[in-house]
């Protein structure tokens, strides 16, 4: 029997989609395990140890979390907008989900005398890709804030708007070095040319500009205001419970993990080993573990910014600093002649 | 992958990157000049001005196109371009003591009337739909601004906001009209416009959106009944704004106005001229019958500039080498006679309180007998009395009317001057036979309005007595 | 088969664009014209352009409808009341006189025409063969280098209005 091409490489997809989730809502699942054991050395605590403990270490806790999760009582405000109240945290997750689309995973190898690409798509625009449904990922707070009908998640959502806009635009302007380099404006081009020597040689500044506005989009310490609990009890997720409240939360870490994967493959050489060192997923993994480690590291640390001072600094540091960052470049290559 | 860049030769389009480029350093020296010396930002402006019109000048007589055919320096344009430099200048000069008055005395004025400037010199010169549209956004967008300059006035902010958002509505029929326009023809360029219309006359596409166009334009330059917006703006804008925008927005969106249509649909199947000559009717008739209606100089201005909109209207439908030359010289009549009446207004008001009233015109003429006597001059050159500029203007687009077969639009013509002889004359009696309005002896006439009342007066006798050079230099034509 | 999906995304994009005019809510206005926006990426991700439609989701739909959006929830005008009585009642009836006149009148003129066929300049083997992307800086600054510098004069003045309207009085 043979099948249409067309029909394989649906198929192809199809798989490789339901792969990338599943790995994704699992890596979610245990993030939020290993984010309170973090935390809790941190501050010199145990941390959770009794659901299914192994070692110490409650390996089937975000099981239980989930099961509580679902089955607590689904809330509604009484004068909530029930359409977009209901819509925004599936927009969240779904943004979140939709960059992957084009994440360089793993080398394309033959499997069984077919060749098999670790991504989903190729698309040649990919990083563009990449901002713009990030872009769009605003949307879900914005949204979920409105619909919620109250202040302080409006507020939150507010704060939240004008966050990430502003710091949308250093993430863009920081990647910009990066594609100036390349040539490409494709992800697998990109990795590809960091086979031996990860692009955060040439652009130290735009990585840390880059790893710095990513923090700010998604909304984690020190730029957590658009939650701030001090102030804004729980920001735009205030009047969620249940399962919706679970799907923000999701896309809060599947956002986290999509911006140390952009951060890994922009930067870092993605799935490249460092001087081309056995190329291969566990690359990429380790290195968004570590980009993890270092928002949780910074979340047990730091303070919350002011929010003048958030703003001051994205559009009065950061922006000139990106801006600064793609003039030397350009200067560089143009003298060099690159 | 190699570029093959286009020809830029940027001195085709040195008046209006010198405008630029004066309007970027008036943005800077902005920073550093203490809140006492703002004028001198204006003059800094004038300065621009004066070195943008010797460029202009040096590029006379020798037509050129540049950035593949996307501008020209044609003489066409270049009298605009003078034209619109002028009334620029002039309307500085104006501006400079009154935003004082008005305490609106912020260099950011110099530099959106600056910025203005550059849209319309583009839009004079432009040859493609892109850049007419840019350049319109370019001319609009400070205006819109100027006219809500004095933030403390409410009438000021409502215009600002009207005008904004009906510029806005009319920009979107204007660019739907180029998005059809390059359906039908598969370009902007107002020369391969033409060309593809010599090979295939009847084009549907085309049709719609030169209709759509023709509104875009007929909203900027306020014809009927596109031109709801003007009397409020007019009339809630500050009044050096409204003198400003008076002036420039017509040349420049006529200018725009007579090259897409008369270098692009020529050879067009539809007679449009059926079309601009209705509107040349109604716009005429309904300026001048409202304008009878007026208390108020500013909205009488206002509707005399729906009327005068509607005589250059015209020239456009007389076509030819005698109507284009007709039109630019009454342009430029137009913008020394009508910056001359709205100075008067600006010299005769006492600090922010304008006479806006023409019941309150009374006795200027016994206080102010100069100021008084100008400003009779410029309303009898607006009516079209002889020997001033206004009467060669229109003696010049009627005739030529009338030599391509249009006649019984020149006599609707002449019939509407004679009709707004009675507005423009009531002002003029208001001030020299009624009983003095009392008030009149804390006014202190500005020195600079004077000179820019004086400067206007000097250009519309002198056009009116010997009109021979202007018109000379207006019948350059187009590059085609 | 394959203008199946140009026409859902024209279908959609048609839709919501209704969807603005209609909704009484401004909230729902905005979300419909973020339908509308990234509809036509969409449509250019079929004509092969998808550096535009990356750009349209980028910059409309992700920046300036978030704007709007955030705008409308400063203001928080609620739903729109009905139509203004008195002074402008009049003007409904001849709203929808001329609105349909002009509707009928574009769409006969769609039907009437046969649309021009011919291929451009930038067909889809043209531009994978340089890249949608490079076409699109080629074309910037080659053909439209002076509309683009012209778009940026414009901004800066966007940027100055701003300023001179929204500045505090000093």
């Amino acid at each position: 029997m043979t099948l249409d091409p067309i029909v394989i490489t649906l198929i192809e997809a199809v798989v490789k989609t339901i792969v990338v989730i599943v790995a994704l809502l699992t890596a979610f699942a245990y993030l939020t395990l290993v984010e309170r054991y973090v935390i809790a050395k941190i501050q010199s605590r145990i941390g959770p140890n009794r659901v299914g403990a192994i070692g110490g270490i409650a390996l089937l806790q975000p099981i239980a979390d989930a099961i509580k999760m679902i089955f607590k009582e689904d809330f509604w405000p009484s004068q909530a907008d029930k359409i977009i109240y209901t819509i925004a945290p599936g927009i969240a997750v779904g943004t979140a989900l939709l960059a992957w689309a084009v994440m360089p995973l793993h080398p394309s190898t033959e499997i069984f005398g077919y060749r098999v690409d670790f991504f989903i798509a190729d698309v040649n625009i990919g990083v563009l890709y990449l901002l713009a449904i990030g872009s769009l990922g605003v949307y879900g707070i914005v949204l979920g804030g409105w619909g919620s009908n109250n202040k302080y998640s409006m507020l939150g959502a507010l704060r939240s708007t004008a966050q990430m806009i502003s710091y949308e635009v250093s993430l863009g302007l920081a990647l910009v070095g990066v594609l100036m380099i390349s040539g490409s404006l494709s992800l697998v081009t990109i990795v590809e040319k960091q086979s031996f020597i990860w692009n955060v040689v040439w652009q130290p500044l735009g990585f840390i500009i880059y790893f710095i506005a990513a923090v700010a989009e998604v909304n984690r310490l020190p730029f957590d205001l658009p939650e701030a609990e001090t102030e804004l009890v729980a920001g735009y997720q205030t009047e969620y419970s249940s399962l919706k409240f679970a799907l923000f939360y999701m896309a809060e870490y599947i956002n986290m993990i999509t911006v140390s994967a952009i951060a890994a493959t922009m930067f870092l050489g993605g799935y490249q080993g460092p001087f081309g060192i056995l190329p291969g997923v566990h690359w990429l993994v380790l290195k968004i573990m570590f980009f993890i480690f270092v928002m949780m590291w910074m979340r047990g640390t730091l303070p919350r910014f002011r929010y003048d001072q958030l703003m001051r600094f994205g559009w009065q540091v950061l922006l000139p600093l990106a801006l600064a960052n793609i003039f030397i470049t350009a200067l560089v290559m143009l003298v060099v002649g690159a | 992958m190699s570029l093959s860049v286009p020809d830029l030769n940027f001195r085709v389009i040195a008046p209006a990157l010198i405008v630029a480029l004066t309007a970027l350093i008036v943005l800077l020296a902005e920073l550093v000049t203490p809140a006492p010396r703002k004028r001198w930002l204006g003059v800094l402006g004038l300065i621009g001005l004066l070195i943008a019109a010797g460029a202009t000048v040096g590029l006379w007589g020798a037509p050129a196109s540049a950035f593949g055919g996307m501008v020209v320096a044609d003489n066409f344009g270049l009298f605009l371009t003078l034209v619109i430099l002028l009334g620029a200048a002039l309307s500085i000069l104006l501006a400079l003591d009154f935003v004082r008055a008005h305490r609106v005395d912020q260099g950011e004025y110099y530099v959106l009337v600056l910025f203005a400037v550059v849209g319309m010199i583009l839009m004079a010169t432009a040859t493609d739909l892109i850049v007419i549209f840019l350049a319109l956004e370019l001319l609009s967008l400070p205006l819109y601004i100027l006219a809500a300059f004095k933030r403390a006035d409410a009438r000021s902010l409502e215009a600002g906001l009207k005008y904004f958002l009906l510029g806005a509505f009319s920009s979107a029929f204007f660019l739907y009209g180029i998005a059809f326009i390059f359906g039908g023809t598969g370009t902007t360029n107002l020369m391969k416009i033409a060309d593809a219309l010599a090979k295939n006359p009847r084009n549907d596409l085309l049709l719609v959106g030169a209709g759509l166009l023709l509104v875009g334009f007929a909203f900027k330059v306020a014809l009927v009944p596109f031109h709801w917006w003007t009397p409020d703006v007019y009339d809630g804008a500050p009044t050096a704004v409204t003198a400003f925008m008076s002036v420039g927005v017509k040349a420049a969106a006529f200018g725009a106005f007579f090259r897409a249509f008369l270098v692009a649909l020529p050879a067009f199947a539809f007679d449009w001229r059926i079309v601009l000559a209705a509107l040349a009717v109604l716009t005429m008739t309904l300026g001048n019958v409202a304008a009878l209606l007026q208390s108020n100089v500013k909205r009488m201005l206002a509707y005399s500039s729906i009327a005068h909109a509607g005589y250059i209207l015209i020239a456009l439908v007389a076509m030819g080498a005698s109507g284009l030359s007709s039109a630019l010289f009454y342009l430029l009549a137009y913008t020394l006679t009508n910056l001359g009446a709205f100075g008067a207004v600006i010299a005769l008001s006492d600090g922010e309180r304008e006479r806006l009233e023409i019941r309150d015109w009374g006795g200027a003429a016994r206080q102010y007998p100069f100021i008084a006597a100008m400003f009779a001059i410029f309303m009898l050159s607006l009516a079209g009395f002889p020997p001033l500029a206004g009467f060669t203007g229109k003696f010049l687009i009627f005739s030529a009317a009338v030599e391509t077969g249009w006649a019984w639009l020149a006599v609707i013509g002449v019939l509407n001057s004679l009709v707004s002889a009675y507005f423009y004359l009531r002002p003029i009696v208001q001030m020299y036979m009624s009983e003095p309005v009392p008030g009149w002896d804390r006014i202190r006439v500005a020195p600079l309005v004077a000179l820019a009342l004086v400067l206007a007066l000097i250009g519309v006798i002198a056009l009116g007595l010997y009109p021979t050079p202007a018109i000379v230099m207006a019948t350059g034509g187009f590059l085609r | 088969m394959e203008s199946i999906p140009f026409y859902f995304l024209a279908a959609l994009a048609v839709l919501a664009a209704l969807g603005v005019v209609v909704m009484r809510d401004p909230v729902y206005s905005a979300l419909a014209l973020a339908v509308v926006l990234t509809a036509l990426a969409g449509l250019y991700v079929l004509l092969s352009a998808p550096f535009l439609a990356a750009a349209q989701v980028m910059i409309y739909a992700g920046a300036i409808l978030i704007l709007f959006v955030f705008v409308i929830m400063l203001l928080s005008p609620g739903r729109e009341g009905d139509a203004p009585r008195g002074a402008l009642k009049w003007q409904r009836p001849l709203a929808v006189i001329f609105g349909g006149a002009l509707v009928a009148q574009l769409a006969l003129v769609l039907l009437m025409t046969i649309l021009p066929t011919g291929r451009g300049l930038y067909t889809p083997e043209y531009l994978a063969q340089i890249g949608s992307t490079q076409a699109v800086g080629a074309a910037l600054f080659t053909d439209y280098l002076l509309p683009f510098e012209i778009t940026s004069l414009l901004l800066l003045v966007a940027m100055v209005g701003v300023i001179v309207l929204a500045k505090k009085k000093s």
